[in-house]
């Protein structure tokens, strides 16, 4: 696999273009092997065709998003949960 | 405060350029006039997007530097010999030039100055941006956190915000900045110059005690290098914050 990712961080803002919180600081667990914490933690792939969040710990994909004109395309399969603070 | 700022979606803003500081030969700061800016907590990054005359755009995310000050935003960027985005902003954007962007985005990789924990921050290169947020908020904010800086850079020439690197080390004795030359020291400098290692980072982290809160921030080796000699230092996994640039040193 590529040695060239970023951290989850830098998937900041194309998220923030469909949630109105922070997923980043959010915790997850990756469905394949169990591992909890920040996505920001997670190793971001992409852009093209997609950017794609693998866990820092076994490589398999926690998130994938694509965009187009007006849209995005979000395949959440490989997050068992996310945990993500609300007001109050 | 920072709760409330965070809601809602985010929307691309056009800043303009109201000035600009060279800091080194190859890196500038750009001072930005953001209308519609939302306050950042320091440690946040923006996103630039770039839009060529026939549609086609591209988009980098960039730390911010500054404290937090209305609409005014500053980021520090380093040209990149192969870089796309980079140049543009280095040697084309002037002053009155509009500039597309949008933030502040990111909760995690971000020091809240009401937050009294001693705070270890290091930085290799253009990663000491964000790090260099987290220095001026505390100043600004009037915080008493214990705070360190440990900026490490190639050499004189490639030293990033150089006179108040001075004033830093010369404040009292809660907010400090150490540089360290990793291949040469300015004519005088009597210690050592060589990458940042086990026994250096434990001499500089020991004094702010166990329950300090790390934030690392550099070229990928650089960040993974750093935060296993925490780790090494006995520091758990949750009390060292990292962000990456990428293999190539640049800012994203």
């Amino acid at each position: 696999m590529s040695d060239n990712w970023t951290d989850g961080n830098s998937l900041g803002g194309p998220l923030r273009e469909v949630f109105s919180v922070d997923i980043t600081a959010a915790t997850g667990r990756c469905s394949s092997c169990g591992t909890t914490g920040p996505l920001a933690e997670g190793r971001l792939f992409g852009p093209a065709p997609g950017l794609v969040l693998r866990c820092p710990h076994c490589g398999e994909p926690l998130l994938r998003m694509a965009t187009g004109p007006g849209h995005a395309w979000l395949d959440l399969r490989g997050l068992a949960f996310i945990e993500v603070t609300t007001p109050g | 405060m920072a709760r409330a700022a965070v809601l809602g979606r985010l929307n691309w803003l056009v800043g303009q350029l109201a000035e600009i500081r060279q800091e080194t030969a190859t890196a500038r700061t750009l001072v930005l006039d953001v209308p519609g800016w939302t306050e950042h907590l320091p440690g946040q990054h923006v996103d630039i997007r770039l839009t060529a005359e026939d549609g086609y755009s591209t988009e980098r995310s960039y730390s911010i530097a500054s404290a937090p000050n209305g609409s005014r935003v500053e980021l520090t960027v380093e040209r990149l010999e192969d870089g796309e985005v980079s140049p543009y902003l280095t040697e084309v954007l002037s002053p009155g030039d509009p500039l597309e962007l949008r933030g502040p985005i990111g909760g995690y990789f971000a020091w809240h100055p009401e937050d009294v924990s001693p705070v270890l921050l290091t930085g290799g290169g253009s990663g000491v941006a964000p790090l260099m947020a987290m220095a001026r908020t505390r100043i600004a904010s009037g915080s008493t956190a214990v705070m360190r800086l440990v900026y490490s850079t190639r050499s004189p020439a490639t030293l990033l915000y150089a006179a108040e690197m001075q004033s830093l080390a010369a404040r009292d004795g809660r907010l400090t900045a150490d540089v360290i030359y990793t291949r040469a020291a300015p004519p005088g400098w009597s210690g050592p110059v060589g990458r940042l290692d086990a026994g250096r980072l434990k001499e500089l982290a020991e004094p702010l005690g166990p329950g300090v809160q790390c934030f690392v921030c550099g070229p990928t080796g650089f960040v993974e290098g750093t935060a296993n000699l925490l780790v090494g230092l006995g520091l758990g996994a949750r009390q060292i914050r990292t962000e990456r640039f990428g293999p190539s040193g640049g800012t994203s």
